[in-house]
């Protein structure tokens, strides 16, 4: 942790792990989505579940769906924005042991057409951690400059790809594939010391099999 | 490299490089995070402007929170006389008008928590107010409070859910306390001191909030909290040693919260929660929403 972390964050009340956290879970889906978002399904477990409403929870989630942050004080009524902004959303009280108590899972639908399911987790302290982007165990904190990528399973395509970011001066500090099957679409996560252009993203998004590119900035 | 383990780490090093608890946290964050001083100087000043707008919101608030329990407490203490004295009297009343825009889904800054987060700013605005010192004061005591939320984050726990409220007000009170203690003169190893007064006087507080919420206890007890700070730096400011050093209360304090069932840590399912009129209260919430 940061002198920040502790004197921090800077944030919406009540509760920095059922409201701050969950705004920025909101945030890290709209980003991951990469597009204006329609319909939101949300699934909440645990303490979520139980105590959402007393901590704002569900104004704070889409609050981030919306692109606030967890200081913004429109949070208060995310609600109403998201009626008027034409996002609609429905919440879905669910139970599921193994996951973290303080879960919450979207399923997205954005104004292309795109969908996407993102489930992620508040740690406390506003901190949080993605776990799965549909169906890839996946392990996004926010805490650095991720890359996400999705593309076909083949070789060559991580060499390019951090090849790109080589050029560009960016140390990777943690990395991460998955694949459902062998030769079948895959995941990346690239978490990075430093900041990544929208020049290398363009030249990783060009990148042949690679179907889509998603960069989420430190919260 | 500045680099700290423990509370004895700090105040060591604060006598090698003869600079306070605060600028050495300083020198730490600048190395660690690879930003610069004044990038660091202007994100306190963001923090303490958060902090200041919550406590005079706060103060003068009379609406209540979303569930009807707490709001407008704050603005009471302001109307009576303060038979408790000024400093003590502004300590409750800025600790709870900050503790109160957090209810009330207002803007506040976690400190180390949200439920605790007007602990912190109740005493260094008091004292602040007291000795009619400018911002940067306030500032260095934030740099102080952060480097000893750090040991406790680091060696401990500032969960509530992980180690009860002594983990997070009593953390915060931790903090405040070793924050005022430089804000009014105090050496290093009088901060020191201050920090394990402070937490020793909270070892074993449940965290055991009304219907889950983050309005009662949490909202009088971070005034509480406060004032309680404030005590263990008129103690520490007097030479008063504590036995058992900081780092080993931190200890303690962590042990204590493993011990502490799990009802007891922020599930609700005990202690103040499971009374009659609590329970009474989670019934009634859960029928309005």
């Amino acid at each position: 942790m940061g002198v920040f972390d502790i004197i921090g964050p800077v944030m919406i009340g009540p509760s920095s792990s059922h409201t701050a956290g969950a705004a920025r879970l909101g945030q890290m889906a709209l980003t991951i989505l990469g597009e204006k978002p329609l319909e939101a399904t949300i699934g909440l477990y645990g303490s979520f579940a139980k105590t959402y409403k007393g901590h704002g929870t569900d104004k704070a989630l889409v609050a981030g769906l919306m692109g606030f942050s967890a200081d913004d004080p429109r949070i208060r009524d995310s609600l109403d924005l998201a009626v008027q902004s034409g996002l609609k959303v429905d919440f879905q009280i669910m139970e599921d042991a193994n996951l973290h108590p303080n879960t919450a899972r979207f399923s997205l639908k954005g104004n292309s057409g795109k969908t996407v399911k993102v489930t992620g987790a508040s740690l406390g302290g506003g901190r949080i951690v993605i776990t799965q982007i549909d169906g890839y165990q996946v392990e996004i904190t926010g805490d650095y400059q991720t890359l996400i990528a999705v593309y076909q399973d083949k070789p060559g395509i991580v060499a390019t790809v951090t090849k790109i970011l080589a050029q560009e001066n960016v140390n990777i500090a943690f990395m991460r594939v998955s694949r459902k099957n062998k030769g079948a679409q895959a995941l990346m996560v690239l978490e990075t010391d430093q900041s990544i252009s929208e020049k290398a993203i363009a030249a990783v998004d060009a990148v042949p099999t690679i179907e889509f590119v998603r960069l989420v900035r430190p919260l | 490299m500045v680099n700290f383990e423990s509370i004895a780490d700090l105040v060591e090093l604060a006598g090698k490089l003869g600079k306070s608890l605060a600028d050495v946290v300083r020198q730490w964050e600048m190395e660690r995070s690879e930003c610069s001083a004044a990038f660091l100087q202007e994100e306190m000043q963001r923090r303490l402007v958060v902090m200041r707008e919550a406590a005079t919101k706060g103060s003068t608030l009379k609406e209540k929170s979303f569930s009807g329990l707490v709001g407008g407490d704050a603005y009471r203490l302001t109307q009576c006389d303060l038979f408790v004295g000024p400093v003590v009297g502004k300590a409750a009343i800025y600790a709870m008008a900050v503790s109160e825009v957090n209810a009330g889904m207002g803007k506040i800054v976690a400190g180390p928590t949200a439920g605790s987060c007007g602990v912190l700013p109740g005493a260094i605005l008091a004292v602040a107010d007291f000795l009619k010192c400018d911002d940067e004061i306030l500032i260095q005591g934030l740099f102080t409070a952060a480097g000893v939320g750090e040991v406790v984050a680091r060696n401990a726990t500032v969960s509530g859910a992980m180690g009860g409220c002594q983990a997070e007000c009593g953390t915060a009170a931790a903090m405040a306390a070793a924050a005022v203690t430089e804000m009014l003169g105090g050496t290093p190893e009088q901060a020191s001191d201050a920090v394990a007064l402070a937490l020793k006087n909270m070892l074993g507080l449940v965290c055991d909030p009304v219907a889950g919420l983050v309005e009662v206890p949490c909202v009088k007890r971070n005034a509480f909290a406060a004032v309680h700070s404030l005590v263990a730096a008129q103690m520490a400011l007097a030479g008063i040693k504590s036995v058992i050093p900081a780092d080993e209360v931190i200890e303690a304090m962590y042990r204590i919260g493993l011990q502490i069932p799990c009802e007891l840590r922020e599930t609700s399912k005990g202690g103040l929660a499971m009374t009659p009129t609590a329970q009474a209260i989670a019934e009634r919430f859960a029928k309005v929403t």
